[in-house]
């Protein structure tokens, strides 16, 4: 390249820059929004289980409900037709597909036995009468049948039960029923967590 | 949407402006009632949640605003602005995302065609196909809400879930508020809930309540009803936000000047051409060389 080459070559990438500056070039596409994520997802609706509030909830997943489809959900958000929330959640409800679709879900019975730090996994049967063992003999060990004045209390101090929070009223009579009759007085729901 | 959604765009000027066409649709805001918010997060969380955006779980800070900050990773932060009234502590929760401005001091400050746009419903968006990273809209901002990225270094902030907006729907944030302390629509109705809302609290002891909508960025898409209009230090907002004297110059004087510039020089390089012609160097004059000529032979 000579001198003269040199100058050409500058004056004309000034003049596009020039050009350019001008707004003379051919503009590209504007800025679009995100495409909308939901438009022939499949939709769900259901009632938030974490409380005992029972938002509504849509929740979609992939997939347009083809038998070929594996679902999987990829968004929760309130039900707009619900009476309870209208539309609205909560931090925990919003956030509820984390929650679904969490790897430190539980997904089976598992026991932790006493002296391990091991979870084993066990059949639904095993934990049932498991269950049902350690709460007879407990009971049988330390029910309160009558207090200090001889009054008639029958409490069961030593177990507490954590019951589900999204029941109906009759699930929630049916809850405490079976509770109270085993004389159990700590009961609460995972809406405390 | 399409470029025709489009009123204002960085990178324009009066001379060559952004696609007019639907500048008569109604433009859209956010309500944010702070005398109705109960500091719950959904709004953050949804904002989450419809975004994907996840950022990385922070450590405690002493407050319970967690992150502490906007990040690129975080377009909606409830602030939990701590203030002492009466020898009291009083909690002021903002919701704190971008506000949407009318006349918006990061489209200003940006240089890069359509990197920031105003749609004709009033949301300001960010492309980040365009967005080179320079991080003048974050320091232009005087709501200090776009963020850089720390891996691909493009500008992010919230957009109204402009994807939701498009087809009809509320934003994510809005929709999940219990309390209805955030509340969407046409910007119209929104000051009018708005002034029925303030006169109310007037009337039951808020004396200072008002609706914080600044003047100096040409009012906000996203409004917010105060307990005290006459202290919006106290939610972390600045008192008169306006695009910076600087950003201006630059916009406005600097850069036109630079294109004036461009074109006198391109204008007196052809005027030259034209009137004086090239610079011809005439090959046979001999005169000078012949001197060192006879000094080399001389040597020889």
């Amino acid at each position: 390249m000579d001198r003269r080459q040199f100058f050409k070559l500058c004056a004309c990438g000034a003049t596009t820059s020039a050009i350019s500056a001008l707004g003379l070039m051919p503009g590209t596409a504007m800025a679009a929004p995100r495409e909308y994520k939901l438009l022939k997802a499949k939709e769900t609706r259901n009632n938030c289980c974490y409380c005992s509030v029972g938002c509504g909830l849509l929740m979609y997943s992939h997939g347009s409900n083809g038998k070929n489809a594996e679902k999987a959900i990829f968004h929760i958000e309130g039900d707009a037709d619900h009476p309870v929330n209208r539309g609205a959640l909560c931090p925990k409800g919003a956030g509820l597909v984390d929650y679904v679709n969490s790897p430190n879900r539980n997904h089976f019975p598992e026991v932790r036995e006493p002296g391990t730090n091991e979870w084993k996994r066990i059949s639904w049967n095993d934990a049932f009468s498991r269950i049902a063992r350690l709460m007879k003999d407990d009971r049988d060990e330390n029910f309160i049948e009558k207090n200090s004045d001889g009054t008639t209390v029958n409490r069961w101090l030593s177990t507490g039960m954590m019951t589900s929070s999204a029941q109906p009223n009759e699930g929630g009579f049916i809850t405490h029923k079976f509770a109270r009759s085993l004389g159990l007085v700590a009961i609460d729901t995972i809406a405390r967590n | 949407m399409s470029a025709q959604d489009i009123i204002l765009s960085s990178g324009t000027s009066e001379l060559t402006p952004a696609a007019q066409v639907r500048r008569k649709l109604s433009k859209v805001a956010k309500l944010f009632d702070a005398t109705k918010c109960n500091g719950c997060k959904a709004c953050q969380v949804s904002c989450s949640e419809w975004n994907d955006l996840r950022a990385p779980v922070g450590s405690f800070q002493g407050s319970y605003q967690n992150p502490m900050d906007l990040s690129s990773e975080c377009w909606t932060l409830m602030k939990y602005q701590e203030v002492e009234r009466d020898n009291k502590l009083n909690w002021r929760f903002a919701h704190s995302a971008c506000m949407h401005c009318d006349d918006p001091a990061c489209l200003t400050a940006c240089s890069t065609k359509g990197a920031i746009v105003q749609r004709a419903n009033g949301v300001v968006d960010f492309d980040s196909d365009k967005c080179t990273g320079c991080g003048y809209c974050v320091s232009a901002c005087p709501f200090d809400v776009p963020r850089l990225d720390p891996i691909d270094q493009k500008a992010y902030k919230c957009t109204m879930c402009s994807d939701r907006i498009q087809v009809g729907q509320e934003p994510a944030c809005v929709k999940s508020c219990i309390t209805g302390a955030l509340k969407y629509g046409t910007r119209e109705d929104m000051l009018f809930i708005a002034d029925l809302r303030i006169k109310e609290l007037r009337k039951r002891g808020y004396v200072n309540a008002g609706l914080y909508n600044p003047e100096g960025v040409g009012g906000t898409g996203m409004i917010m009803i105060l307990h005290d209009i006459n202290k919006p230090q106290d939610y972390g907002l600045p008192a008169d936000p306006k695009t910076s004297v600087p950003v201006k110059l630059w916009q406005d004087v600097v850069k036109p000047l630079g294109a004036a510039g461009i074109m006198a020089t391109v204008a007196v390089a052809c005027l030259h051409r034209i009137t004086v012609g090239r610079n011809l160097v005439e090959e046979d004059e001999p005169a000078q060389f012949d001197h060192t000529h006879s000094d080399k032979s001389d040597k020889e």
